[in-house]
């Protein structure tokens, strides 16, 4: 079953700039998907497009059902409630702890305090950092913030994990930590997108690899590599 | 039922943090909350000034009007019922509010008390040699119709002369006229600049957090959601900003009142007394700080919610 269908899919930004070109593409329920190329080739378009941030100037998207680029701006909040997004500067709040920064994507939503402790604990305790519950982001190392980040992206146990270049800013070592963390929530059945240019990472996984070359998909492996031939 | 409970508890839950994290965030954001509080405090205090000098111009605008007085002098052969029909005559025009009859016997023993050198020349007047006249005394409802109504009294048989200031009076009407103009237009360009100031502030205030706000967008919250702590934060800012001009317009005005006993420069020009005149003033400021606090911060959120 699909559970992402993009169907004539094009995208030109409003200073004319052709980022994608008449996509087609259908990710399952539970995939692993790498998508990658090379700046400019119309990844992080793609990225944003699926969590509602840029709308495609033709084409549709349906995200399990729902017609993405449909969704009002007043509503987008319904589908990002749907979906985890982590991006390659962690995005956490300076002045909210470790804890406060995944509690605070269950306070939105009005769940009791109980209830959002033991969720915010349990994803914690996921990535491996139960124990930093107290320290503020500025306390931790890169590898352990992109994983507060990944907490607080899978608190809500959502059915979409949209990765932008999660390891961009991370040393190889500590980039296998977080994609094995990675690798653990897809195991747990949630369905992850990820934009990267890691070629070292997306080598040794082994999963599905789409290339993306000047706005157009190329290439669409089942467990591809990400050889250097590939590399613009 | 049970179901519409849930949700109910839902958003008392999501306001209480909301609530929580709207006082929390003016003191994690201390240094500009403290920029927003004294630009708030600093106009508000201006306002407090405005109000307290405006409402006063106008008290002493409203006695001095309230003593424009037409004095008619009536005829000597006038006999007393000739003069009561003269009197309700005048009472019956429009703009007459009250009519008063002085003798000039009384007028005569009025001017024995302002001095003691005209005291032995009065004394020495016997009724019939009483060289003054009796005189009507009348208040008009409108001032600026002063002269219409003079002349019309000085019109009516067996009143010899009408005197109101002429000249003096339309001068200074004009010169109130003015005044309260001045006093309109001031107000309202400060009112404006009030909320302009304010609003900049607090959008400063904000945009240093537009982070926050793409933060929680990205992670699900709603529109409202994300507007409401900030809405409660400005609600803060406003509330703390209108703090001191409260204070000083409550002693402040108190304390000046008393020390120039209600009076300035001359017993003419009366103070407004205090209460409830601060009370009011005081209540005018605070709901100002506070409205535009959160309608400041409301606009500066919407901003970056169109997305």
């Amino acid at each position: 079953m699909e559970f992402i269908k993009f169907r004539n899919v094009e995208k030109t930004y409003k200073n004319g700039v052709n980022a994608l070109y008449n996509m087609n593409l259908d990710i399952k329920k539970g995939e692993f998907v790498f998508v990658i190329g090379a700046s400019g080739s119309g990844k992080s378009t793609l990225i944003k497009m699926l969590y509602r941030e840029e709308r495609p100037t033709s084409g549709e998207i349906y995200l399990g059902g729902i017609n993405v680029a449909k969704v009002k701006n007043s509503k987008v909040y319904k589908l990002r409630r749907k979906i985890g997004i982590v991006f390659q500067d962690y995005k956490l709040l300076p002045k909210l702890t470790v804890y406060e920064n995944v509690a605070f994507a269950l306070e939105i939503y009005g769940l009791p305090s109980d209830e959002i402790k033991r969720k915010v604990l349990k994803a914690l305790d996921l990535v491996g950092l139960k124990s930093r519950t107290k320290s503020y982001p500025d306390q931790l190392s890169g590898g352990e913030q992109q994983r507060v980040a990944i907490a607080r992206a899978i608190v809500n146990s959502p059915k979409l994990l949209i990765c932008d270049e999660p390891t961009g800013n991370l040393d190889p070592d500590t980039s296998l930590e977080v994609m094995k963390v990675i690798e653990k929530i897809n195991d747990l059945g949630t369905t992850v997108v990820m934009a990267t240019h890691d070629r070292e990472m997306v080598n040794k996984m082994k999963k599905r690899v789409i290339l993306l070359d000047n706005g157009k998909l190329t290439k669409d492996y089942e467990k591809g590599s990400y050889k250097n031939h590939e590399v613009v | 039922m049970r179901k519409e409970v849930i949700k109910i508890m839902k958003w008392f839950r999501i306001l209480i943090r909301n609530i929580r994290d709207g006082f929390k965030s003016v003191g994690r954001n201390l240094s500009l909350s403290i920029a927003s509080i004294s630009c708030i405090t600093i106009t508000l205090l201006i306002v407090a000034v405005a109000l307290i000098v405006s409402y006063n111009v106008e008290n002493i605008t409203k006695l001095v009007k309230e003593d424009f007085t037409i004095v008619a002098f009536i005829d000597t052969d006038a006999s007393d019922e000739q003069i009561g029909e003269l009197k309700s005559t005048i009472e019956t025009y429009k703009n007459v509010e009250s009519v008063k009859h002085e003798t000039k016997i009384e007028i005569a023993n009025e001017m024995k008390n302002t001095s003691d050198s005209l005291s032995g020349i009065i004394d020495s007047w016997s009724d019939e040699s009483n060289p003054l006249y009796d005189t009507l005394l009348i208040k008009v409802k409108d001032t600026e119709k002063i002269s219409d109504t003079a002349n019309k009294v000085d019109n009516l048989k067996l009143i010899k002369e009408v005197k109101y200031g002429q000249g003096m009076v339309e001068s200074l009407l004009s010169v109130f006229k003015f005044l309260e103009k001045a006093m309109i237009v001031a107000m309202i360009a400060l009112i404006f600049v009030t909320l302009f100031l304010i609003t900049n502030t607090i959008k400063i205030t904000i945009f240093s957090r537009k982070r926050e706000i793409e933060i929680m967008r990205l992670v699900g919250a709603s529109n409202f959601s994300i507007k409401q702590p900030f809405v409660i934060e400005g609600f803060c800012l406003g509330f703390l900003g209108a703090v001191i001009p409260v204070a000083i317009t409550l002693y402040g005005y108190s304390a000046l009142y008393n020390h120039f006993n209600g009076q300035l420069f001359s017993p003419f020009i009366k103070l407004v007394t205090p209460e409830p005149f601060i009370y009011i003033v005081s209540l005018v400021l605070l709901g100002l700080g506070v409205v535009v606090g959160m309608f400041g911060s409301y606009r500066a959120v919407r901003k970056y919610l169109k997305i």
